[in-house]
C-alpha cells in the first residue's frame, strides 16, 4: 500500500564542521528516499552553513528523516517545509548555438518570453540564465530544445527561505546562549 | 594555571586522567606508537588491559560501561586496528553505550593518499558512532577529548570515535586540560512539557488495565527507584525488555518478567490487552512488538523518552514525555494517585501458570534427559544468591539465560540487543571485571560464539581476570538450527558444528575448568566454578536440539505465541 507522496523541502543548519554533508545525505540513503536536490552554503549567521533539500516523502517519513537528521551532533536544526510555506528559486543557465540562434528568430523571442537573459554571446555560443521555478526553467529548456540549439543545460538545486514571521534559528541560538549562560552561573 | 609544553601523546594522557580515566583496552600498533610510547609513563595511573583482538577492546570496554556507568574506552593501532573495532561500536551504537575509541592514523601530509595503514575511519563510522571527529592538531586535542566523553555519556549514550593523526601525537602543544560541558548545537536531554507530564499522570490515574514496558533507559537514567515507585503507588505490572530485565528486581511482585519474542506469554497476551501502555527508556525494536500495524492498538500509549527521534518511529505515542526519565519519572508520581488494579493483576496469573507447566517447568527442572540450558542458568543464579552479573553471549545461550537467571541488583545484565553480535560475550565480560570488580561475573556464551573471540582467554590468562565462564556446548549453532527446524524443514544447513575440546584449550590457559554431562554432578561443577577464585570455565554439554520458548515468530501478533511444537 503506498502512501502518497508530498514534495518536501528540508531546511537544516549545522556548524561548519567536516564530514557533515554525508551525515545528514546517509540519513536519507538509509530511509530509502531519494534526494531530489541538494543546495548547501553558508547562511546569514557565521559559521552556519544551511541545506536545502528536496524530496518526495510521506510526512510521517518526512518527520523521523528530519529528527534523525537534527539527533547529529554538529547539526543545529532541521526544519520541513511544503512549497506553500517558503519561497523558492532556482537557476538555469542554457548554452546555446549561436548560428543556431541567429538562423531561427523563434529562439530568442523563447528566450525573451521566458523572461531568461543573455550572459554572454560569441560566434560560437551564446549563454542565457534563467530563474524561476522548475517547471518555468524546464519549459524554457523544452522549447529551446525543440530548435536543436542547446549545446549545455544545468538547473541548479532549490534554495528558500520561509513565510513565517519567526526565525526559529535565531531564537534556538538565543536559548541554547541563554542555557549556557545559567550553566556558567551555576558554577 | 601554567600551561605546559609536552606532546600530543602526553596531552592524550593528561586528558585521559582529566577525564577520569583509569582503564582502558587496547591493542599498539604503527600508527599509535607514540601515544603507548606515553602510556608507558602512566602505568600507574592508566591500567591498560592488553586484549588479543581489537574487536575484543570495543567489547570490553562496552561491559566496562554497562556495568560501571562510566565511559569505556579503547586504544588500537590505524588501518586494520581501527576497522577491527568496527563491530563493537556498531554495537554500541544500538545499545546506547558509552565508549570512546581512539585509534592511530596516518600523519596528515599523507592522509588521503593510501598510506600504509591508512584507513578513512571517520568515513567508515560516521554512520555507527554518535560522533566521529579526526584529531589533526595537537592544539585541539584536550578539546576533542573533553567533548567526546561529554558526547558519549550525555543524553543517550553511544560511542564517539577520535581518530588521532600522527602528527598530532608527536607535535608538542601547550597543554591546558578542558572542560566541556555544553554544545550549542546538541541537546543531549530535551526539555520536558509539563502539560504531557500531566497528561500522562491522568491516563495512568484513569487505566484500568496499565502496563509498563521497562527498557535499558531505566537503568541509564538511574531511575529504579522512581520506576518502582511508580509502578507500586499505581499498582501496575511491569515487564522488562532484555536490557531493562535489571532495571526492577525479578521478584518484585509487580514484576512480570521479560518481554518480546521470548518474553513471557503472560506480558504478549496483556499487551493486547492493557488499555493504558507505559513505555520507558525504550524503543519498540521489532523483537519486542512483532507485527507493528497489530501491536497494542486498543491501548493509549504514553512514551517516557530522551531521544526525540525514537518517538513514534515504530509505535505513534499519544502522550510523549520527553526527557531524562529520572526526571520525568519523578514529575509524573507526584501527580499519580495510588491505585489498585488487583483484578487485571490476577489475570496474569493464568498465562504465568500455563507458561510455567508448559514451557518453564520442562526446561528447569526436567526430570531425565540431557541438561537443558535453563536449568544451568537457573542453578547458577541461585546458587549466587542472585547477586551476579550476568553476560551472555548471543544465541540460545543468551535468551535462556536471560529467561532464568535472576536479578537483585541494578545493573546487572549485560548482552548484545540491537546488534546481536556472537562473540560479544567474552571480552564483554572481561570488561565487566573490570567495571564491577567486586561482583560475580557469570557468562552464558554457546560452542559458536565462543569460537568467534575465543583468544580473549589469553586476556583471562594474564589479567587473571575473573569470568566464571559457563559454555553450554550443543554442538550447534543452536538459535539458527532451531529456526530451521521450525521455518526451514529442518534442514540443518551448516549450523551442526565440530568441537575442540574445550578443557584442554582452558587448561593450556591455565584457566581452571570442569566439563559436566550428568545432571547428577552440574551442582558440584558449579560450586566448583563459584568457589575458585579468578577465572573458571565450566562446560556443559547440553541437550543438543534445544528450543528457547515461547517464540512469537517474526512477523506475527505479539500475543501469537508458540508454547510447544
Ligand atoms: C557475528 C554473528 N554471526 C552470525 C550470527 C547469527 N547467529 C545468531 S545465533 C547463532 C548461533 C549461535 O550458536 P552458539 O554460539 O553455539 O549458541 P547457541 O544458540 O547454540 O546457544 C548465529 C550463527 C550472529 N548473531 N552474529
Ligand atoms: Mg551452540
Amino acid at each position: 500500500m503506498e502512501q502518497e507522496k508530498t514534495f518536501y523541502t528540508l531546511i537544516v543548519f549545522s556548524e561548519n564542521f567536516a564530514g557533515l554533508l554525508n551525515q545528514v545525505t546517509a540519513v536519507f540513503t538509509r530511509r530509502q528516499v531519494n534526494i531530489e536536490s541538494l543546495n548547501v552554503s553558508a547562511s546569514s549567521i557565521k559559521g552556519v552553513h544551511k541545506y536545502t533539500i528536496t524530496c518526495w516523502s510521506t510526512e510521517e517519513q518526512i518527520q523521523l528523516i528530519t529528527k534523525q537528521i537534527e539527533k547529529r551532533i554538529d547539526v543545529l536544526q532541521a526544519h520541513y517545509f511544503t512549497d506553500d510555506e517558503i519561497f523558492i528559486q532556482e537557476v538555469a543557465l542554457y548554452k546555446l548555438s549561436t548560428p543556431a540562434v541567429l538562423e531561427n528568430p523563434a529562439v530568442s523571442s523563447a528566450v525573451r518570453h521566458h523572461g531568461a537573459q543573455i550572459v554572454e554571446v560569441n560566434p560560437t555560443y551564446t549563454v542565457v540564465s534563467k530563474k524561476g521555478l522548475t517547471d518555468d526553467i524546464m519549459s524554457l529548456y523544452y522549447a529551446l530544445n525543440d530548435y536543436n540549439c542547446v549545446l549545455q543545460y544545468v538547473r541548479s538545486g532549490r534554495i528558500a527561505i520561509t513565510k513565517s514571521c519567526t526565525e526559529y534559528l535565531d531564537a534556538f541560538l538565543e536559548e541554547r546562549r541563554r542555557i549556557h549562560e545559567e550553566q556558567q552561573k551555576q558554577k | 594555571m601554567a600551561k605546559e609544553r609536552i606532546t600530543g601523546s602526553e596531552a592524550l594522557m593528561r586528558s585521559l586522567e582529566h577525564e577520569g580515566v583509569t582503564t582502558l583496552f587496547g591493542y599498539p600498533g604503527g600508527a599509535i606508537m607514540p601515544v603507548y610510547d606515553a602510556l608507558y609513563g602512566y602505568k600507574d595511573k592508566l591500567n591498560h588491559i592488553l586484549v588479543r583482538h581489537e574487536q575484543a577492546a570495543a567489547h570490553a570496554a562496552e561491559g566496562y560501561a554497562r556495568v560501571s556507568g562510566k565511559v569505556g574506552v579503547c586504544l588500537v593501532t590505524s588501518g586494520p586496528g581501527a576497522t577491527n573495532t568496527v563491530t563493537g561500536i556498531a554495537d554500541a551504537m544500538m545499545d546506547s553505550t558509552p565508549i570512546v575509541v581512539i585509534a592511530g592514523q596516518v600523519g596528515t601530509s599523507m592522509l588521503g593518499s593510501d598510506a600504509f595503514q591508512e584507513c578513512d575511519l571517520v568515513g567508515v563510522t560516521q554512520p555507527i558512532s554518535k560522533w566521529a571527529y579526526q584529531i589533526r592538531r595537537p592544539e585541539d586535542i584536550a578539546w576533542a577529548v573533553s567533548r567526546a566523553f561529554y558526547i558519549a555519556k550525555s543524553g543517550r549514550p553511544g560511542p564517539v570515535v577520535l581518530d588521532f593523526a600522527k602528527n598530532a601525537q608527536v607535535g608538542m602543544v601547550d597543554y591546558e586540560p578542558c572542560d566541556i560541558d555544553f554544545i550549542r548545537s546538541y541537546v543531549p536531554v530535551p526539555k520536558t512539557d509539563p502539560e504531557t507530564v500531566r497528561q500522562a499522570a491522568e491516563l495512568i490515574n484513569g487505566a484500568k488495565r496499565p502496563f509498563i514496558l521497562v527498557g535499558q533507559g531505566v537503568e541509564i537514567g538511574g531511575a529504579q527507584e522512581e520506576l518502582k515507585q511508580l509502578i507500586e503507588r499505581a499498582d501496575i505490572p511491569a515487564g522488562c525488555t532484555l536490557l531493562g530485565l535489571s532495571a526492577l528486581p525479578s521478584d518484585h511482585p509487580l514484576n512480570m518478567g521479560m518481554l518480546g519474542m521470548h518474553g513471557s506469554l503472560a506480558n504478549s497476551v496483556k499487551t493486547q490487552e492493557c488499555d493504558v501502555l507505559i513505555a520507558v527508556g525504550m524503543r519498540f525494536d521489532d523483537r519486542i512488538t512483532g507485527k507493528l500495524n497489530t501491536y497494542a492498538t486498543q491501548a493509549k500509549k504514553i512514551h517516557f523518552e530522551i531521544d526525540p527521534a525514537e518517538v513514534n518511529k515504530n509505535v505513534p505515542a499519544d502522550v510523549a514525555v520527553l526527557g531524562d526519565c529520572k526526571q520525568t519519572l519523578a514529575e509524573v508520581l507526584e501527580l499519580v494517585k495510588p491505585n489498585c488494579h488487583k483484578e487485571w493483576i490476577e489475570s496474569f496469573q493464568k498465562y504465568l501458570d500455563e507458561e510455567t507447566s508448559v514451557v518453564i517447568e520442562p526446561e528447569v527442572h526436567p526430570a531425565e534427559g540431557p541438561i537443558k540450558m535453563g536449568e544451568v542458568a537457573r542453578k547458577v543464579t541461585e546458587m549466587t544468591g542472585n547477586k551476579a552479573v550476568l553476560v551472555t553471549d548471543v544465541g540460545q545461550n543468551q535468551m535462556l539465560s536471560a529467561r532464568y537467571f535472576k536479578f537483585s541488583q541494578k545493573r546487572s545484565i549485560v548482552t548484545s540487543g540491537g546488534m546481536g553480535t556472537m562473540g560479544f560475550g567474552l571480552p564483554a565480560a572481561i570488561g565487566a571485571t573490570f567495571g564491577a570488580p567486586d561482583r560475580m561475573v557469570c557468562l552464558f556464551v554457546g560452542d559458536g560464539g565462543l569460537q568467534m573471540t575465543l583468544q580473549e582467554l589469553g586476556t583471562i590468562m594474564e589479567q587473571h581476570s575473573p569470568v566464571k565462564i559457563i559454555l553450554l556446548n550443543n554442538n550447534y549453532l543452536g538459535n539458527v538450527r532451531q529456526w530451521q527446524e521450525m521455518f526451514f524443514g529442518k534442514r540443518y544447513s551448516f549450523t551442526p558444528m565440530m568441537n575442540p575440546d574445550y578443557n584442554m584449550i582452558a587448561s593450556a590457559y591455565g584457566i581452571p575448568n570442569r566439563t559436566v554431562i550428568d545432571r547428577a554432578d552440574l551442582e558440584r561443577g558449579i560450586r566448583e566454578m563459584i568457589d575458585t577464585d579468578g577465572p573458571y570455565l565450566l562446560q556443559v554439554a547440553v541437550i543438543e536440539e534445544g528450543r528457547v520458548l515461547p517464540m512469537c515468530c517474526p512477523g506475527n501478533d505479539v500475543d501469537d505465541m508458540v508454547l510447544d511444537y
